[in-house]
């Protein structure tokens, strides 16, 4: 089977002008009449929005755009839906596609629910009779079934977003494309939705391409990954690999970070010196292996003496999910006062508790008695947990990866009785 | 279902093929169904309107041109120029629908793959259902005032609802594709369509005129040839069968127009709009 899109060779140039996005007429006529007089150098700059993308995407695939704003996600995606054209390139698709840059895209806010139902439906490109057979479910889906007859200006915003998903997840295509959807609505929500779209990708077996800033839905949904960057295609691989490979192109210090002497986080009572990951003996790394212990080394200069200052550290995984924090609780400082000086910190993850992935640390100094925060240093440092292999792991003998944002060693006991 | 293969280049789009308008016909008539419930909404009269609009500003003319100004036309005047009115009406709010059409759709012309096409068509199919509601208020007036009709209705009126319908989408494709790169045809616009009006037989008729050059000149506007078309079977006088001829040449030459420049336009509307 041939693969269900096919770009080849793919670049989008826009013409960035000084002026407003649009042209006025007076603006062509008085630029025509110029440049007759004067040879003169061009008010327009090209910018490459996209530049030489080849992805192949085969049936069943679950792809995810990753990248930094301004990587040309959304003018691929816009290629991808036929909403703008490419400048060089081509794109094959093979397939019923579906895309969806925006929930509730034509809604019409003098229109009742159930009109807006079957507008929507049909710019999305549903037949009026597959509408019709969906009906039940597009509003069971939404829950507005009581404001059905009601006009959408006066739903609530949350409802107007559940019916445009609603209808949105009810379409059928063999390719869908979405992008960033789910960036709104509450909480319960997006879960809904994020377990709609698994149900669609996976066990209805759709071509699915997905762009979102939330790495953690990436991460649900997707089985690989392609990172964007500057217009080109930086990397392509498993969705863990990519991941990975994004997170440490957003945090670019890795295992340690020395302050300038003139640039340290803090005030007058206590300032950060420099973070650390170090492995136990004491080096700074960035890639541990399952089954070692890693250390977070945190340096400060007190300049006030006799406040009671407590130390913590914030660990979030690749997918924005908070793995922990940890409190300086049972350290000797937590209720003895500092005195003016240099101080270090070591606290240490135990091995065999992180499942394989990227972490990233946040590092702060406060005190939640008086509620000051001295400093909190966000997303500072980074590391890697990776596989170890020939030893004992949770993982056993299991082939794939083992889901759960912990993966901790822990003692079984089995006996016959 | 058939494996659709979709190639994407730098060429653009295929929207203009018969398949892919055909393939979308549903999405036509949801998007002209849009407009009219919407057009009605939250008003007391409701569709009356349709009704009411033509028949006031029928009253307007007919009080201030024909009691004050007694201008020939061959026939009873309020006839002729309810039925004028009538077809100014498809073309007007034609035109100016499409013309603000794609403006008003901008957000879902930047979200989401369609022919393009279709919203200007939307527009005048939209007008056109309006047309045919005031057109059944003008059968009344024919028995109310008595009108004599030769069988010439046959034709005439189905051929003078085609032309006002091609230079309508004709000029509004024009306009919409223009109004997307240059904002200025938004003020343009209104002088237009006084030009139109007052240079159309709607409320006079070119029969009065004596020179023939000026008659075959104004006939270039093509609502003069409908208006031609549309009173023969009214009156006992001779059509201008020349001037219908030029009338159908500038309607067609404008949907040919509109439609290639639409098509050559349509490549960056997302982009510019």
């Amino acid at each position: 089977m041939k693969p269900r899109i096919e770009i080849n060779h793919l670049g989008k140039k826009y013409r960035i002008k000084k002026a407003a996005p649009y042209l006025s007429l007076r603006d062509t006529i008085s630029d025509s009449i110029r440049s007759v007089f004067i040879k003169e150098a061009n008010h327009t700059k090209d910018f490459w929005a996209l530049q030489d993308i080849n992805i192949k995407v085969e049936a069943g695939e679950r792809i995810g755009i990753i990248g930094r704003n301004g990587a040309g996600k959304s003018t691929l995606l816009k290629i991808l839906s036929r909403v703008t054209w490419p400048t060089t390139g081509e794109v094959i698709i093979r397939g019923r596609l579906s895309s969806l840059l925006e929930v509730g895209t034509g809604f019409h806010p003098e229109l009742s629910g159930r009109e807006n139902i079957y507008l929507n439906g049909s710019i999305l490109g549903l037949k009026r009779k597959e509408i019709e057979r969906q009906f039940d479910a597009i509003v069971d889906f939404s829950g507005v079934e009581t404001f059905l007859e009601t006009p959408l200006k006066h739903y609530s915003s949350g409802m107007q977003l559940r019916l445009a998903f609603a209808v949105a997840a009810h379409l059928e295509p063999e390719i869908l494309i979405i992008d960033e959807v789910l960036a709104v609505g509450d909480l319960e929500f997006q879960k809904k939705c994020i377990g709609k779209m698994e149900e669609v990708s996976k066990q209805q077996g759709r071509t699915i391409l997905f762009v979102s800033h939330n790495l953690n839905y990436i991460s649900a949904l997707c089985n690989k990954a392609v990172l964007l960057q500057d217009g080109k295609l930086a990397e392509t691989g498993t969705t863990h690999e990519i991941v990975s490979s994004y997170i440490s192109q957003i945090t670019n210090r890795t295992a340690q970070y020395i302050y300038a002497e003139t640039d340290r986080p803090g005030n007058d009572t206590v300032r950060l010196d420099s973070l650390k990951i170090i492995d136990s003996l004491f080096n700074a790394r960035s890639n541990f292996k399952v089954t070692e212990k890693i250390g977070i080394e945190m340096k400060y200069e007190v300049f006030d003496h006799g406040r009671i200052l407590w130390l913590g550290h914030n660990i979030h995984n690749q997918t924005g999910a908070h793995v922990f924090d940890t409190h300086s609780v049972n350290s000797s400082y937590y209720n003895q006062p500092h005195t003016l000086g240099k101080y270090t910190s070591v606290v240490w993850i135990p091995a065999n508790l992180l499942n394989t992935g990227s972490y990233y640390i946040s590092s702060a100094i406060f005190n939640h008695r008086e509620k000051i925060i001295h400093f909190h240093e966000k997303d500072a440092l980074l590391f890697n947990v990776h596989e170890a292999v020939d030893e004992v792991t949770a993982k056993g003998m299991n082939s794939e990866d083992i889901p759960g944002i912990i993966r901790p060693l822990l003692n079984w006991s089995i006996n016959k009785v | 279902m058939g494996e659709a293969e979709i190639t994407i280049t730098s060429r653009g789009p295929v929207s203009f093929t018969f398949s892919e308008l055909w393939k979308n016909r549903e999405l036509l008539y949801f998007l002209a169904w849009r407009d009219v419930k919407v057009k009605y909404k939250q008003t007391y009269l409701g569709v009356l309107w349709v009704i009411l609009q033509p028949l006031l500003l029928m009253a307007i003319f007919y009080i201030i041109f024909f009691r004050t100004l007694n201008i020939a036309v061959g026939m009873s005047y309020p006839v002729y120029a309810s039925g004028g009115l009538i077809l100014w009406g498809l073309l007007s709010s034609g035109i100016n629908n499409s013309s603000e059409s794609m403006l008003g759709s901008a957000q879902m012309i930047r979200k989401i793959y369609f022919p393009r096409i279709l919203i200007p068509m939307a527009s005048v199919l939209t007008a056109l259902l309006d047309f045919f509601i005031a057109f059944l208020v003008f059968i009344v007036l024919l028995f109310i005032f008595r009108q004599p009709v030769s069988w010439h209705i046959l034709y005439c009126f189905p051929l003078a609802v085609t032309l006002t319908t091609i230079s309508s989408l004709g000029l509004g494709a024009l306009l919409a594709a223009l109004n997307v790169k240059y904002r200025d045809f938004r003020y343009l616009l209104p002088f237009g369509m006084q030009l139109i009006f007052f240079s159309s037989q709607i409320v006079y008729s070119l029969h009065a005129l004596q020179k023939d050059w000026i008659k075959l000149l104004l006939f270039c506007n093509p609502l003069n040839g409908a208006l031609e078309l549309f009173s023969y079977p009214l009156r006992n006088e001779q059509m201008n069968v020349a001037g219908i001829l030029i009338s159908s040449g500038m309607a067609i030459l404008f949907l040919l127009a509109g439609l290639l420049y639409f098509k050559r336009t349509e490549v960056y509307f997302a982009d510019v709009i």
